[in-house]
């Protein structure tokens, strides 16, 4: 018995260090990524940098902090999810509730309707020219509106919504609740973690994006969100433009720059996911179960 | 109230009272489905392009039907799409990236969630699983960027340490087939952790007696992982492969866009990239309207003859 027990336990540490493995291959290129954003250039071009800054300087995040470019990105990024996210709650919402009440006449027709969008696409041309006939070209609003409900989320809701019991509805529609009283008394209040939830999905969507922007803004540049500012720079889209800017013409402070760059696209996100696991955990598990 | 609960509510006639007490869910449901209409059935309407000519500032239904020298031929843009190598390329390219994301990417996630269910601290189990969902809050732009900074053949990571231990140093991203490897890696990279989400509420869910009773018979670690976690969990696993069999020639844009460069574009050119190159930036509307619309119902003809496998095979279906 003690043996087995003894086995077990042999067992049980080449788990854990499989799973350290696989931290570190997650970890690594982020760590990567900060070391070469707070090394000195000549340890740069000399590509001695790997995991831990050398000539440690903070030169690369003091020239993207005080580039009024890479501001007004994360200014405009920060406020275009800020909208994205609470639009796309609210109509999350609007359309969620009404849908899981059985009295609703022409629900299972309202509810092909909307399944229909789930599975085909009129795709990408179409899109366009509807955006275009809308006037959304070169528009900020085509970075808000187009993508301000999406269905899959609007499933994950409805499911949670359906796990509240339907008695306390109902004790409310007796006593003489209307049903927007009941959305806002009851419902919302006991569905904080599908909204946390929700929140993250949108949040992070609109602020990794960049293929509506690509797509449908060309000229006005003010309207870039971070992302596509950074695809344009890491990719030199407009290599004259990029260079002329001060640092990106010498080679080691360029490679700093752009790895400053991106930790500075992503850090806000990473700060923050950590702390709604345990609520898009069950977002993902409930997407899963439809009904 | 009590026979409230207990009898389900009958359906109502539309009528004064009706509308009265209903009215607001529909209030509530309008803009909803009015963004539907707009943003996602509007635009179909464009899809009748893919069977004419376009011409730019003129009413759709005024276009003349697609034509070879005055000769009708609806079908016309779908031909010349086939006759294109570029495009048969991109469909390939496109069947052929799904394929291999599925084949790595579908086990990692299952193979993740095994093992994390074996780890015996509970904490350090958290911990793992925070730091494996942080790849999938990147977007593609920056993981294209941490590819070509580990990856780059003189001054990416990887390559500086082979060549500095006397190697030869690889060409992970200006080599097809080496930028195959990268892409599906970066793939499985991005959702494993994420992934395994799914697959350890299926763990969870599975009855703990079943574990003590094979304890009891002397089961091993890996006889109880193969005899009850892979069977308790099958359903899921089923679903979820058909779903993803069903998006084989789906396709999302921003992916293969972001680590795509000019040296391996004989594997990085997809459908959606070459829609954008070859529709928004050189404005062949009607036929890139027309691969649109082939990718379209191809796709759905997958997804709903997956879903119908899914039944047959006596699994829940998708919808």
């Amino acid at each position: 018995m003690k043996i087995k027990s003894a086995k077990t336990q042999l067992g049980d540490w080449v788990f854990v260090i499989f799973c350290v493995l696989i931290s570190i291959i997650c970890v690594l290129p982020m760590i990567n990524l900060a070391a070469k954003s707070l090394s000195g250039t000549d340890f740069l071009i000399r590509h001695e940098v790997y995991l831990w800054p050398k000539g440690f300087n903070l030169e690369a995040y003091q020239t993207v902090l005080s580039d009024p470019k890479y501001q007004r990105a994360f200014v405009w990024t920060a406020i275009l999810t800020a909208i994205c996210t609470v639009l796309s709650l609210v109509m999350t919402t609007l359309c969620a509730y009404p849908l899981i009440f059985p009295q609703l006449r022409g629900r299972s027709a309202i509810n092909i309707f909307i399944t229909i969008t789930m599975f085909f696409n009129a795709g990408t041309i179409p899109n366009y020219l509807l955006m275009s006939d809308l006037h959304l070209l070169e528009n900020p609003l085509v970075l808000i509106l187009p993508s301000c409900l999406s269905v899959y989320n609007m499933i994950i809701m409805r499911s949670f919504f359906y796990g509240i019991p339907d008695s306390l509805r109902e004790s409310a529609e007796i006593d003489g609740a209307t049903f927007v009283q009941i959305l806002m008394k009851i419902y919302i209040p006991l569905s904080k973690p599908v909204f946390a939830t929700l929140a993250l999905f949108y949040a992070v969507g609109r602020w990794n994006g960049y293929g509506d922007a690509l797509m449908y803004i060309k000229t006005n540049k003010q309207y870039f969100p971070l992302q596509l500012l950074l695809y344009n720079i890491l990719n030199n889209v407009n290599a004259v433009e990029v260079a002329a800017q001060e640092g990106f013409m010498q080679p080691g402070l360029k490679d700093s720059l752009k790895s400053a760059t991106v930790m500075f696209a992503t850090v806000p996100i990473l700060l923050i996911y950590p702390w709604l696991q345990k609520y898009f955990i069950s977002g993902v598990t409930i997407g899963a179960v439809k009904e | 109230m009590a026979r409230e609960k207990t009898n389900p509510v009958p359906k109502k006639k539309i009528n004064k009272t009706y509308i009265k007490r209903y009215w607001q869910l529909y209030a509530l449901l309008f803009l909803p489905l009015l963004y539907l209409v707009i943003f996602k059935y509007l635009p179909m309407r464009y899809i009748v392009l893919a069977f004419k000519e376009y011409k730019l500032n003129t009413p759709l239904t005024q276009m003349p039907w697609a034509n070879v020298k005055g000769q009708t031929d609806i079908f016309k843009y779908f031909k010349i799409a086939f006759g294109n190598a570029d495009f048969r390329r991109a469909l390939w390219n496109t069947v052929k990236l799904n394929l291999l994301d599925l084949i790595m990417g579908f086990p990692a996630p299952i193979i993740f969630a095994l093992i994390l269910n074996e780890l015996p601290f509970k904490r350090f189990k958290k911990t793992v699983q925070t730091i494996a969902y942080m790849p999938h809050f990147l977007s593609w732009v920056i993981i294209a960027s941490l590819c070509t900074q580990l990856f780059a053949p003189t001054d990416g990571m990887i390559n500086s340490l082979i060549t500095r231990m006397g190697g030869q140093s690889i060409s992970f991203l200006d080599d097809s087939a080496h930028w195959v490897a990268t892409y599906v890696g970066a793939g499985v990279w991005q959702s494993f952790g994420w992934g395994s989400i799914i697959y350890l509420a299926a763990i969870a869910g599975i009855n703990p007696e079943l574990y003590e009773a094979a304890s009891v018979d002397g089961a091993g670690r890996f006889k109880k992982m193969w005899h009850i976690t892979l069977p308790g969990i099958k359903p899921t696993i089923v679903v979820l492969l058909i779903m993803n069999l069903g998006y084989i020639m789906g396709g999302g844009f921003e992916r293969p866009f972001a680590m795509k460069n000019n040296l391996v574009m004989d594997v990085a050119e997809v459908i959606s990239t070459f829609v954008y190159k070859v529709g928004i930036q050189q404005l062949k509307i009607s036929l890139t309207t027309a691969v649109g619309l082939f990718q379209s119902v191809v796709g759905l003809f997958f997804l709903l003859s997956a879903n119908a496998i899914s039944r047959k095979l006596g699994e829940r279906g998708i919808w």
